[in-house]
């Protein structure tokens, strides 16, 4: 009753901004530095190498690549189906689009590099996304369902038939980014300098001077460079995601999600703005799928791109908490991680992995990290039902 | 580009197609009766399908061991009835199975359809690894050795040891008209009109119109909405157990992932006729398989499923409400 009684004041007095719980961690410096910190520490994660969380079955910098690649694809998908409410079934065909074009314009058909090719495949997606969307968008909400898994298995059913695009074979011998500093594989000498790693013994943190992770060297032997321009990429869109969430097309995406007709009527076009959110979510897909192309693999074949995939960047966003872009991050992250961590249960992991999305969200369906627009709109649900609960017993 | 193929094989492809379309109509009813009595994509119904089938696979295995026959449509109706009863038995357990755990908890909170949604993803996920480690389950019981022939291999295509001999009948063009052919068609037919009078003339199929119709009003006229929805589920699996019959008498054998592509092309079937619309999911089933058949013809059979789809989007854009039209509340239903 007394934090309700509290909550009820701040609510009410005018000059106070309706800010709730944990009310320190809402201020703009606290906040901003707790990121900073967070920051650095993931970056610094791979080569920490932290007792417990390091995964022992398989090489760490490598899961964290795969989990930084996850959580870009969430932040992604969560364009869509968080901030315009688009449910999309298929994301792994822009995976597939943005990664083909890579694969086709620096090893199977021409030598491209890489920088050139990534805004190639960040635009073919895009204009990919635009060409899905322009008239399966028009259509009811829950045949987009359908029509993006359909999509989804078309480029899958299409990159495994054409030769052009190496079948079943796939693409192989797709260049990494380009280095910065000397560069001969296996040798000690390579990048402007090496960090080497810590090794624990127990809880003793050592320096392990075998393993050094040269900077900034790409080559099949260490995934750590890949994961910490991986990690940029996700910063970088992450900082524009904010941008336009904080703008007038995230504003116009939150009406047209909770009521199309209304927002309408308001004068948003709606169908202009669930297309940009389409085809930026489908921009983000392909940067994340040229990135794996060019990754430390360099290596795609359409068994990369299973529907079953985009289940579980679905199911990142939605246990992250749709809407929010820290909670997509840290859905991806979990959806990458905890399989990799648990690989002793990896014949389990599906089942598992179904029977917690249920679990999820029937006991938190808004997702662990829920956008706070959703807290405010839980908590206002509960206060009304108070009202009503009170009136009743009158 | 082979027309000439589709040209000379065109009876052949007409007919097949229409078998397989017939299958794809009846599981397509599960997604069609669920989407017009609560608007919710059945996601998880293709493993209701998926475990029909096995259940067909079973019940031959246990009846006849699994030493490889070959037999006729006729000499083994008697086993195919056992099987039918065993499919349609496991696919309502499944379905009803499904309902209470994965949708109604989630419709009693009143959550959004998209929340819905990714508890049915999460449930056919479960239910198609159960079925992919059913090896591993009976293990638990310390069974895998006495239920090897059922469970060992569980992610492996499993067969059925009886192999049905289609007989040929009579001459269509240059194809000859198979007993199976005429079978399964004239099961999933008869299974529709059957289904389409329940829905039209019983106390039950006039609650289950009402409710998708106008929910609120039909509770308010003391229609049981619960029992209405259980009932829609109950049905959509008996018809999926139907399908996964004749699905085994035709394929002949199935997969725990068997059921995921059919089942999508299966809900294509039920937008094609139009959702809610039980006449329209046969339909939509028949055009989807026969679409489908002259496509493969056409581009190679690695591109059926991309026809399929196509048709999908195609049909979306030009006439989003399917060919009938949706109508589960309409009393043409």
């Amino acid at each position: 009753m007394s934090a309700s009684g509290t909550e009820d004041r701040m609510v009410r007095t005018p000059s106070q901004p309706a800010r709730f719980d944990l009310g320190f961690l809402q201020s703009r410096s606290v906040r901003l530095s707790m990121i900073v910190v967070g920051v650095i520490l993931a970056y610094a994660l791979p080569l920490i190498r932290p007792p417990f969380l390091t995964t022992t079955d398989s090489d760490f910098g490598g899961v964290m690549l795969e989990a930084a690649s996850f959580a870009l694809v969430a932040v992604g998908l969560n364009i869509v189906v968080g901030y315009a409410g688009l449910l999309d079934l298929g994301y792994v065909g822009f995976y597939a689009v943005g990664a083909y074009t890579t694969g086709v314009l620096t090893s199977q058909h021409a030598h491209w590099p890489f920088l050139l090719a990534l805004p190639v495949a960040i635009a073919v997606t895009m204009v990919t996304g635009v060409i899905l969307g322009a008239p399966t968008l028009r259509v009811r909400g829950d045949y987009l369902a359908i029509v993006t898994l359909g999509f989804g298995e078309i480029i899958r059913i299409v990159t495994l038939n054409t030769e052009w695009l190496g079948a079943a074979a796939g693409i192989k011998d797709i260049p990494p980014p380009p280095s910065i500093g000397p560069n001969q594989i296996g040798s000690d000498q390579d990048g402007i300098f090496q960090i080497p790693h810590l090794a624990w013994h127990g809880l003793t943190p050592l320096i392990d001077n075998q393993h050094k992770t040269p900077f900034l060297v790409f080559d099949v032997l260490d995934a750590i460079p890949y994961y910490w321009l991986l990690l940029t990429v996700l910063l970088i869109v992450l900082f524009a995601d904010f941008l336009i969430k904080e703008s007038r097309v995230g504003r116009a995406w939150e009406a047209t999600r909770e009521d199309e007709d209304a927002a309408e009527l308001m004068g948003v076009p709606t169908f202009k703005y669930k297309l940009l959110a389409f085809a930026l979510g489908a921009a983000i897909g392909g940067l994340a799928g040229s990135m794996l192309a060019a990754g430390q693999a360099g290596y795609i074949n359409p068994t990369s791109f299973l529907i079953l995939l985009s289940m579980l960047f679905l199911a990142a966003v939605i246990i992250g908490g749709a809407g929010n872009r820290w909670g997509a991050v840290l859905g991806g992250v979990l959806v990458a991680y905890l399989p990799e961590r648990f690989r002793a249960l990896s014949d389990w992991r599906l089942l598992i992995f179904g029977v917690t999305l249920m679990v999820v969200v029937y006991f938190r369906p808004q997702g662990i990290l829920p956008p706070r627009r959703t807290r405010r709109a839980i908590r206002a649900q509960e206060k009304i039902e108070e009202l009503e609960g009170e009136g009743v017993d009158v | 580009m082979d027309f000439a193929f589709l040209f000379n094989h065109f009876a052949q492809l007409t007919i097949t197609g229409l078998a397989l379309g017939a299958i794809y109509g009846l599981v397509a009813l599960g997604y069609t009766m669920v989407y017009g009595v609560l608007q919710l994509i059945n996601f998880a119904h293709s493993e209701v399908f998926m475990f029909g089938t096995f259940a067909v696979a079973w019940v031959v295995v246990f009846f006849h061991g699994t030493g490889q026959t070959n037999q006729s449509l006729f000499g083994t109706l008697g086993l195919l009835g056992l099987c039918l009863v065993a499919a349609m038995l496991t696919s309502a357990l499944i379905a009803l199975l499904l309902e209470r755990v994965a949708y109604r908890p989630l419709i009693k909170k009143g959550a959004p359809k998209l929340i819905v949604l990714i508890s049915a993803i999460g449930a056919s996920f479960s239910l198609a690894e159960v079925m992919g480690l059913r090896d591993r389950i009976a293990g638990w019981f310390g069974l895998q050795d006495d239920l090897a022939n059922y469970v060992s291999q569980a992610r492996n295509v499993y067969s059925s040891p009886v192999t049905i001999d289609p007989k040929g009948l009579f001459d269509i063009g240059n194809y000859r008209v198979t007993d199976v052919d005429l079978f399964v068609i004239g099961a999933a037919v008869l299974m529709m009109v059957g289904l389409d009078t329940f829905v039209r003339r019983t106390r039950l199929g006039r609650g289950i119109r009402s409710v998708a119709q106008d929910p609120e009003a039909a509770a308010l006229m003391g229609v049981n909405s619960t029992r209405v929805i259980r009932a829609t589920f109950l049905i959509g699996g008996l018809m999926a157990g139907v399908a996964a019959t004749l699905y085994m008498i035709r394929i002949g054998s199935t997969r725990q992932n068997a059921g995921f592509i059919l089942g999508v092309k299966a809900f294509t079937a039920a937008v094609l006729g139009g959702i809610g619309n039980l006449r329209g999911a046969l339909l939509g089933g028949l055009v989807l398989g026969v679409a489908q058949n002259w496509g493969a013809a056409v581009f190679g059979t690695n591109w059926q499923d991309v026809v399929a789809f196509v048709l999908l989007v195609v049909i979306l854009l030009v006439r989003p409400t399917g060919i009938l039209g949706e109508s589960l509340g309409k009393a043409r239903a």
